[in-house]
């Protein structure tokens, strides 16, 4: 079974305030050394998928830099790869709207891949899900979409704007909804085979429609069979500051850490080139996830630190996520903060947040 | 094929009989240095950053591992359309076939591969050693002395000259002699390996030696080619080198070099953003330090999740360390597994060790100066 790839980028909202507003939320960096878009790619990857359309509409810049050529999700390839899509069509007869009009235009993306079955993806729900398995079960249901959901036992504040899934004995979808009361969430991953998803999109066109998930799917109008596949797995949704916050620091719990990171399906990312960190004298980092290139002369505890992060001597950083090449200067403290890239906190600066409702401080910014 | 100033040959086939138990299955540039590093990132990251952007890698020695290490050398930034970096192994001739019988054997069996670029100059290096050096300072100072041969030296201690090619020249820097591990060394100056030769002279060199039968000569660059340079009357020149630079081709070498990493600032920076060494990335998440964990002076690459106490050691990709263990003044190499309760003092794990609960290694010695290897023949 061939599978293409789409992360569909075109609906999801800025909406982690100081960290959305240069850069899209899929780009955002996650788990000391991630953005969050490599979880959607590496799935991909892990499931042999080598050809990847990104749609995405604005603020791309940092998700260029960041994606390249796509060389360590290996989808720099002579046939196929990956192929990021900013809005540039000229075609003065497309009367398509909304996420539908990168899919018109970029037709040829679709037309030219090998691949029978799209599978569509966005960047905010961060799962483990086997694509193959997926495609499988797919096929065996003899369904024209399915779509996947995840059970939650217990109800978050970032689940709320999710879609629902109501699903019949027979494991098909009878519904999709905003309903709050139902407990299965939709991941914002489907798949379709590729001929049947061109002509949806069509259809969705042709009848002024301009989204293709809520017009095509949940709408159903033209009575596709749509089943529905329960993933088990790790789970987060990150759509608001609180959501990033919370799922960050919960991969300090070593039963989420392991389920995100198995080895037999590997998150790639950028490479750089940075030396191991060192612990310094006097170094006391307890419950935390440190990346490389840092450089640790205080306190550390129940935190996140990018890449190439310096705590100086007597500084304390506590239950906050501090991202690349922020610098922690001798006897600072931070506790429940959020600091984007590049930020200097001065000597002796103390900087508390609540832990419902974290501080975040923008990129380059000096305190 | 386009012509280059100069080319790098790198010297990667040999077995590091010192460090054996670390060579058994790779070559002594393979070993791993530094936490995530082998030794052979430090002279290609060099070559790269020098802006030498053709190597050819000359291999031995179980090669398997530094083949599908050195790939078509993306990490180094060597995959270039014209150059770049080449593996080359000994190869069968239609006169027949033979080990690199020696270091300068090893560059006579590859002249059609230096051929192809037509170089003025010839960087000859050796995989061996930990430093960080600008070959083009050494290309300049080799063309302004109008030199036919350049030899980076270091300056060494008497009593360390013995294990080292000594280099002995007058006051301006000019060779007068090469003494090869001197009983009584007449200077502090040391070969580092690094040659830079004028390439058309230093090909009739080795066109001479090549044929020469095994009893004549070693085929060998501090033995054979260097002295008969010297005898014949060339000018050689010594070339001072300034910085931190190992050979780290003992146990307690290896050892030592790693742990003076660990000082507060190594001479050795790792993390210089404009001379990055670059490695191959093992792609493993953040590290995870428990809440009962403690780590000082310690270097610890991603991967790693530490439940226990670790204490002035350098711990590789992807080591886990459990709980109640204490490991001290160790280098812990990659995906190695320490059970609970474990004591670790003063030792050298290998690769992928796995130390069952409560074992003790060194911690229990009165004298603690012998640094210990672990590896597949420890008895666990």
């Amino acid at each position: 079974m061939k599978l293409m790839g789409v992360i569909n980028l075109d609906h999801e909202l800025d909406q982690l305030n100081e960290l959305t507003y240069f850069r899209a939320g899929a780009a955002v960096p996650f788990a000391g050394r991630y953005r969050l878009i490599d979880f959607a790619l590496s799935n991909m990857m892990s499931a042999g998928v080598q050809d990847i359309a990104l749609f995405v509409r604005r603020k791309y810049r940092s998700l260029l830099d960041h994606l390249g050529e796509g060389g360590p999700w290996d989808l720099n390839r002579k046939r196929g790869g990956l192929f990021i899509l900013p809005p540039d069509w000229n075609d003065p007869t497309d009367i398509s709207a909304g996420d539908l009009q990168h899919m018109h235009n970029n037709r040829d993306f679709f037309a030219r891949s090998s691949g029978e079955y799209v599978v569509h993806s966005g960047s905010q729900h961060l799962s483990k899900v086997d694509f193959c398995e997926l495609g499988e079960y797919h096929k065996a249901k003899g369904a024209d979409v399915t779509v996947v959901y995840k059970r939650v036992d217990e109800f978050s504040p970032e689940h709320e704007p999710c879609f629902r899934v109501d699903i019949d004995e027979e494991g098909f979808v009878s519904g999709i909804h905003h309903e709050k009361g139902n407990h299965n969430l939709y991941i914002e991953l489907f798949i379709m085979e590729k001929n049947l998803f061109l002509q949806q999109m069509e259809y969705c066109i042709a009848h002024g429609d301009s989204y293709f998930f809520r017009d095509a799917i949940l709408k159903n109008p033209n009575g596709l069979k749509i089943a529905a596949y329960e993933y088990k797995g790790y789970h987060a949704v990150i759509n608001s500051i609180e959501s990033y916050y919370k799922n960050s620091l919960e991969l300090l719990e070593p039963e989420k850490y392991k389920q995100l990171f198995s080895p037999d399906m590997p998150v790639h990312t950028k490479i750089k080139y940075e030396a191991p960190t060192k612990y310094l004298e006097g170094a006391k980092v307890s419950n935390s996830l440190v990346a490389n290139g840092c450089r640790i002369a205080g306190e550390v505890e129940g935190s996140v630190l990018f890449r190439g992060v310096k705590v100086e001597k007597g500084a304390k950083v506590i239950n906050s996520i501090i991202m690349q090449k922020c610098v922690i200067e001798a006897g600072a403290i931070v506790e429940n903060v959020i600091l984007d890239k590049d930020v200097q906190l001065t000597e002796n600066r103390t900087l508390v947040g609540d832990p419902r409702r974290p501080f975040v401080i923008a990129k380059r910014s000096t305190l | 094929m386009k012509k280059k100033e100069m080319i790098a040959m790198l010297l990667a086939g040999g077995q590091g009989k010192r460090l054996k138990g670390l060579t058994k299955s790779l070559a002594k540039p393979a070993v791993y240095f530094g936490g995530t590093y082998r030794i052979i990132d430090f002279p290609l990251s060099n070559c790269t950053n020098s802006g030498i952007d053709t190597v050819g890698v000359l291999t031995q020695y179980e090669p398997l591992v530094l083949h599908s290490y050195i790939g078509v050398g993306s990490d180094w930034d060597m995959d270039r359309k014209s150059g770049g970096v080449f593996v080359l192994p000994p190869h069968e001739r239609e006169d027949g076939s033979s080990w690199y019988r020696g270091t300068a054997d090893a560059i006579s069996r590859n002249l059609k591969f230096i051929d192809q670029y037509d170089p003025e100059h010839l960087l000859v290096l050796s995989g061996d050693h930990v430093y960080k050096m600008d070959y083009n300072k050494l290309l300049d100072y080799h063309k302004e002395k109008g030199a036919d041969c350049t030899i980076s030296v270091i300056n060494v201690t008497l009593e360390e000259a013995s294990s080292f090619g000594m280099i002995n020249t007058h006051e301006d820097l000019k060779i007068y002699e090469f003494d090869e591990k001197p009983k009584h060394p007449k200077s502090t100056l040391a070969s580092m390996g690094v040659y830079i030769f004028k390439w058309d002279l230093l090909r009739k060199y080795l066109v001479e030696d090549i044929d020469k039968p095994d009893g004549e000569s070693d085929h060998d660059f501090g033995k054979d080619i260097v002295p008969k340079m010297l005898a014949d009357g060339l000018s050689l020149y010594a070339y001072p080198f300034e910085g931190y630079w190992r050979d780290v081709g003992t146990i307690p070498s290896l050892w030592e070099a790693n742990m003076d990493l660990l000082k507060d600032e190594p001479e050795l920076d790792l993390n210089d953003p404009n001379w990055r060494i670059y490695t191959r990335n093992p792609n493993e998440p953040a590290q995870y330090v428990a809440p009962q964990a403690k780590v000082h002076q310690c270097m610890v690459n991603e991967g790693c999740t530490v439940y226990g106490e670790v204490d002035r050691s350098v711990l590789f990709y992807g080591v886990e360390v459990g709980e109640g263990s204490v490991i001290s003044e160790s280098v812990i190499m990659p995906e190695v597994k320490i059970g609970k309760n474990v004591r670790i003092h003063r030792a050298i794990v290998d690769q992928g060790k796995v130390i069952p609960d409560g074992t003790v290694i060194g911690a229990d010695r009165e004298d603690d100066s012998e640094i210990l290897l672990i590896n597949g023949d420890s008895p666990f």
